[in-house]
Order: C-alpha cells, then structure tokens, then sequence
C-alpha cells in the first residue's frame, strides 16, 4: 500500500464575491477541492457556475479591491490568499500556470511566440538567451508544431487556431510547472482539432506528472481528460468522484439531468430529448435552500429550505443532495423507464 | 417526383481580397465554392464541416444578405431573383436565427415588438401583428404576461433564443435556417430549444436548414446531413447513413472526432492531422488530399464530383468513382 501523499493543491471552503455591482455577487460559495500530484481533476459546469472564477482565485487574478475572497487555498502547503506580491510572483507561471479558450488573451500580439517563451524562462531561471532560445524550440518540438525553428519567430495572429494553442501550451509549459489550470483549452477549436489537443494535453500531462485542474462545459471532454470529475452548480460543487462513477452513477440530479441530454448516438433521432426544465439561477438572488431545487423534479420542502451539505455515496465520490435516496438507480435504467 | 421545396444549383461565392494599402491584391477566398444540393419540404438538413468551409457563408447566400458570385436558386421550381420569383417574395418564405442570440434583437424593442415588428413592415396590421407576436411567445414557451414587455438584457440566453426563433417564425415562413443557433446555449437549455424546434417543426410545417459544428446535435436533429470541405460538398445521405456508413474519408474522420463519453473507450488517435487549409489557395484535385490517408496520384490532379452511393447518399470521393483510377474504386465507369 502507498502511504498517501498530501495533496498538491488544497482548497478549503473557498468563497468569492464580486462586490463591485448594486448587490454583490457570490460566485463560488464554499467550494472545497484537492488535487493529488500527477492528478487530473475536470471541473464541469456550465456557464456562470464559477468555474474560471475558481480558476482564477488560485492565482488570485482578481481585481482585490472589489473582490471578497474567504476560506483557504493551499498550493504545496502554503495559502495563497495570503502570499505576497513576491510569492505571487514565484507562483504564477513557475509553480502554478494556466492555459485560456483563447490564447490571444494569454500571448503579447506585438512580440513573437519564440520572444515570450524566452521572456518567461529567462524572468524565471538564470538562464542565457541562447540557452532560453533552445529551451523555447525543444518546446514547439514537444507540442508538436510544425517548422518549429521557422515557426519560433512567427506572431500569434499568423498562426492558425490549432497551433496557437500548441504555442499557448509551450508558453504555460516553460518553466516547468507543477500545476496546470486550463480554461476550456478547447472549446473553441473544431472537433477534429479538440482531439489533437486533448491527447497532447494527456500525454504532456502524463509524461510531465502535472496536476491539472481542467474546465470545461462538455462532459465528453471531462471524459476524455479526467481522473475525477467535479461538477458545479451556482458556485458549488454539487458532485465530485472518480470519473466511473461520477458518469456510471450520477447521483446529483442536475449531473443525471445533463448526461442524459448526451450520448444517445441514433436511439433518440427525432424523439424529444430529456431536458432540465428553467435556466440556471441569477447569484445575486439565490433560493435559499439547495440551488438547483427550482428545476429539480425531486425536490421537497427540505430542498427549499436548507443548502444540502456534502454526503459521501460512494469510495470518494460525494453529492451535495438531500434526495440521494432517490438517485440510487442506474441512469440507463432510469432512462428507460422515463 | 415533385419538385423539391428548394434547389440550390452550383452556388458560388468568392470574396475579394483587401490587403494593406494598396487595396485588392487580386486574390479571391473561395468561401463557396460550386455548392448544389435539394432540401425535400418537411425535411431538416444538417450542415456540418470544419470553422471556415463556408457554412455560414452558404446561409448568407440563401438569405440573400450577399450576392453569389454566380448559380442559381430555385423555390418550388421557380428562379428566386427573377420575374418569377423577386427576392421579396422569397425572402417571406425563408428566415434565419443565428448563434448570437443578444446582437439579433435590438436592444430598445421590447419583445413584443421585435416579434412584431417585421409583419408590420409586411403590411400586417399592428394589432393582428401583436397578437400574433403574444401567441408566438406562448408557443415558444415564454408566458406572454410575463414576458412581453421585456427588454433583450432582461432575459436570459435561452429566453433570447427563443424570442428570435419567435421573430423569425413570425412572418410564416417554410424554411428556417438555423446557424449555429443552440450551440451558444446551455447544455440543459440547449435541450429545451431543440425539443421546440421539433414541435415547431410539426405544427407550423416548417422545413430547416440546420447548421452546426456539434455533431451530436445534428445526428439528433436531422433527418439528412450535407458535410463541407473547403467551400464543397464532400458528401450528402441520410443522418444514419453517414454516421454509421460514410464514404467520404473527411465524413469519417469528421465524426470520428465524436468524443466517445466512456472513460474506457476513450480517443487514443486523432482521426485527423492538421488545421484546415486556407480557402484562398485550396489545394488542387481534391481538397482533402493534404489530410486523406487514402490519397493516391490521381487525388493530386483531378478534383472528385458527387458519385451516387445509393439513391440517396453521395460522396465526393475517387474512391467511390468507379473508374476514378483510385486503386480502391472500381475498375470501370458504371
Ligand atoms: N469580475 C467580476 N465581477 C462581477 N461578477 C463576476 C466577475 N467575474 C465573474 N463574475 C460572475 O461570476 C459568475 C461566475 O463566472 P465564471 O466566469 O466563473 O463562470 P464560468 O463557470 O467560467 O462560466 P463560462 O462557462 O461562461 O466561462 C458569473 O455569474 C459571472 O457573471
Ligand atoms: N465578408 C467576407 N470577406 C472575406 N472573407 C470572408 C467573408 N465572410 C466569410 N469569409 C471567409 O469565407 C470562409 C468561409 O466562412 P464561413 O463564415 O462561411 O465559414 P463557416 O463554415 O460558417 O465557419 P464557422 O464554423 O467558423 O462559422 C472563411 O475563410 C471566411 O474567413
Ligand atoms: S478523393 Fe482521394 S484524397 Fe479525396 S477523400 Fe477520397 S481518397 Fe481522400
Ligand atoms: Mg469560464
Ligand atoms: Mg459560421
């Protein structure tokens, strides 16, 4: 048996409200989330349920002033909530970095690809430029780009969308991280080049032992990359375990509402697909009691009245739901019989 | 056989290229290239293809928000933009939604009123208009007291979704082109719209146009499928059939990028290499012979056309030609 390692990342009932606005906005409310070394983790949810929010807080790229940031965030045991400017410095993009949907927002349009991976390496190491110019072009070679010495000297805008994001990756890469944030990574590129991504991502993820926290709004994605999945729901998550389980046997029923709108293949051609009733809720005026109870089917007066709090179902997979008792059923099975 | 609803005969459309200072460079972007297809009344055509091969593009032709470069269209066997058909007339039987559900609404029309705008232009009466407005929003699913006097901000993406397919239903159309039309939404709103899409589908007896980059979205929703190449169709048949039997290497490889949702099965090859390449110069012979692993000597030359695979299903591949000179054709010209 292995004695269990602590994990890399530690987030500890994490909350963050944007207080800029008329009301103020929670938009992660007591998220709690480890990653283990080596570990991939897709965070699942769809749009404004606080997923790049989360991200962010990690590096803490909020704006401070108008932002309430409380619980804990330990990167290696340390908190980052309460690093200095210094240790910030140190963490973003040597220990701690990210990758976006669009890489045009992580790169300088005005300098070449070759002069930031350069740039980072040499803001980061002690290193010559020739030595940093090597560094950058082993890079491109490892993520695959085509020509890479031609391709070093190329500007963002004159790459194509596939090999931007190879690039963006060789950006997040350079200085050796640990840890790896990606943003939907591929959620703007086409489902032919999606594929290509994603299995660099594995297998630099693999061969490197990253720890990732990977975003996405496609569970066939979270599938795809993930060693767990959790899944968020108005800045909580509502569901987090082992990707068998957390797709063999959702017990949350929003997560048993989304993946029963997917994978159907021809069965469902024309038959109405199963559908979660309403839209998700506005955060400045959440329901008091579980988030999801307006669109809930299962619902009673207790998931009204008191946010649920985390039950454990199953080996390290656990539902934020008072329902659970009624969610034991396979979904295929349940599927049928609806 | 009767005519189909509508005919689409070798469409073209080239964009001039602006470059810097010295205005046009001579070069075209072949967006659309020589583009036929049929759309049979009551059926949904789904349009699926790479970002760039001219989907959008062949929408905006249909809707006539750009001029062809050159072919024709035919609404029930007439020439639309001719005596026989004036654009005007056409354009009451075709609409369009598109993906960006906040930048189609204008944002000091109330709901109601961008419902109920464009049949007052067409000559309806303003009330009739409204109260056709008010039993649109009840069919699309938003309560008319509730709903009517909103602003665009006031409602979510799905909500304004809905209200544009409402606004596009409003002046009674037959075809509805749907340009990327859900894929901005929510998966679990994403659900609700196709589902009202099909029911409206029946009541009204609409046909569509579906055109999407998500696969598994067009395999629920259309009865047929077109799928683009570099401004062409590389293949047409039935939904099934090219899902479960495609003939074009670039169809197999297109859906073979379908993401399995088995943590047990998943992708261990990409079923294609590369990006796309530019419409400008697309290469000769047939276009996807940079990425075909199938590419043989005649592939390089001569660009395939659409061969029959049944009644129904054509590709546009040298190796369904028979005769083709691609050593997995057949050997002779039927
Ligand atoms: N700086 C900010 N000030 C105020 N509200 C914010 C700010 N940044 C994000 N929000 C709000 O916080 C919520 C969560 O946003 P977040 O970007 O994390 O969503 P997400 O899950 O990443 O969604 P998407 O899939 O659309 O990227 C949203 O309601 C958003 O409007
Ligand atoms: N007005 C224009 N001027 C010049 N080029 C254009 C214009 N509109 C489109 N194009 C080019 O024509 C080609 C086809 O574009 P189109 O928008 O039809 O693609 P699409 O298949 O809809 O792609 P996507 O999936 O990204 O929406 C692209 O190369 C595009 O850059
Ligand atoms: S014609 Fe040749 S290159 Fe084109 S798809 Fe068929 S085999 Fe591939
Ligand atoms: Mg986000
Ligand atoms: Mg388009």
């Amino acid at each position: 048996m292995t004695i269990k390692e602590r994990p890399i990342l530690e987030i500890k009932n994490l909350s963050v409200t944007f207080t800029a606005g008329r009301k103020p906005v929670r938009a992660v409310d007591g998220v709690d989330l480890s990653v283990a070394r080596g570990e991939v983790v897709a965070l699942l949810g769809e749009s404004g349920s606080g997923k790049s929010v989360t991200l962010r807080t990690i590096l803490r790229l909020h704006n401070e002033r108008r932002t309430k940031m409380e619980g804990s965030l330990l990167v290696r045991g340390s908190d980052v909530l309460k690093m200095k400017t210094r240790e910030l410095g140190d963490l973003r993009g040597r220990t701690v970095s990210m990758i976006f949907q669009e890489p045009m927002l992580a790169m300088d349009p005005v300098y070449s690809v070759g002069q930031q991976i350069i740039e980072v390496i040499r803001k980061h190491e002690p290193v010559s430029y020739e030595e940093a110019r090597k560094r950058a072009l082993h890079l491109f070679e490892r993520v695959r780009i085509p020509s890479p010495e031609r391709r070093l000297d190329a500007y963002p805008h004159e790459m194509s969308g596939g090999m931007r994001q190879r690039a963006m990756i060789a950006l997040a890469l350079a200085c050796k991280p640990e840890i790896l944030l990606a943003d939907e990574p591929t959620t703007a590129l086409d489902a032919t080049v999606q594929v290509q991504i994603l299995l660099l991502l594995r297998e630099l993820q693999h061969e490197l032992g990253l720890s990732v926290i990977f975003v996405t709004h496609d569970i066939g994605v979270a599938v795809e990359v993930a060693d767990r999945i959790a899944v968020m729901y108005a800045g909580r998550i509502v569901e987090i375990g082992p990707v068998r389980s957390v797709i063999r046997t959702p017990r949350h029923p929003y997560t048993r509402g989304l993946l029963s709108t997917r994978g159907h293949g021809g069965r469902l051609s024309g038959k109405r697909l199963p559908a979660i009733p309403g839209s998700p809720p506005d955060l400045a005026n959440l329901p008091p009691g579980c988030a999801f109870a307006p669109r809930c089917a299962l619902a009673d007066d207790r998931c009204r009245a008191q946010a649920p709090s985390p039950t454990t179902v199953d080996e390290g997979h656990v539902v934020r739901c008072l329902r659970t008792d009624a969610t034991t059923q396979s979904l295929a099975a349940a599927d049928v019989s609806a | 056989m009767t005519a189909p609803l509508l005919e689409v005969d070798t469409l073209v459309k080239h964009f001039p290229i602006a470059s810097g200072l010295l205005g046009r460079s001579g070069g075209v972007v072949r967006a659309v290239d020589g583009i036929s297809f049929k759309l049979a009344a009551g059926e949904t055509l789904g349009i699926v293809g790479e970002s760039g091969c001219g989907k959008s593009t062949t929408a905006r032709l249909l809707m006539h928000l750009i001029t062809p470069s050159s072919g024709t269209v035919r609404f029930e066997g007439k020439t639309v933009g001719t005596r026989e058909l004036p654009y005007k007339e056409f354009l009451r039987q075709v609409q369009m939604v598109f993906q960006d559900s906040y930048a189609s609404l204008n944002p000091r029309l109330t709901v109601e009123e961008s419902i109920a705008f464009a049949p007052t232009v067409h000559g309806v009466s303003r009330s009739e208009a409204i109260s056709r407005a008010r039993s649109l929003l009840d069919r699309v699913g938003l309560e008319p007291q509730r709903f009517a006097g909103r602003y665009p901000h006031e409602l979510s993406g799905g909500q304004r979704q809905r209200i544009n397919i409402a606004r596009a239903l409003a002046l009674q159309p037959r075809i509805l082109i749907l340009d990327e039309a859900v894929s901005a939404l929510d998966k679990s709103v994403e659900a609700q719209v196709l589902n009202l899409l099909l029911d409206l589908k029946d009541e009204f007896g609409l046909t569509y146009i579906f055109i999407s980059h998500d696969l598994e979205v067009v395999r629920f929703i259309a009865s047929r499928v077109l799928v683009m190449y570099l401004g062409k169709v590389a293949e047409v048949g039935p939904t099934e059939d090219l899902y479960t039997a495609s003939r074009h290497p670039y169809t197999t490889a297109l859906l073979g990028s379908l993401l399995s949702m088995d943590p047990d099965k998943r992708t261990d090859k990409a079923p294609l290499a590369g990006d796309p390449p530019n419409p400008i110069s697309p290469p000769p012979g047939c276009r996807f012979h940079t990425r075909c692993v199938f590419a043989e000597g005649v592939c390089k030359s001569v660009a395939p056309g659409l061969a029959g695979v049944s009644a129904t299903h054509e590709a546009a591949c040298h190796m369904v030609i028979p005769g083709s000179g691609h050593s997995k054709a057949e050997g002779r010209a039927a």
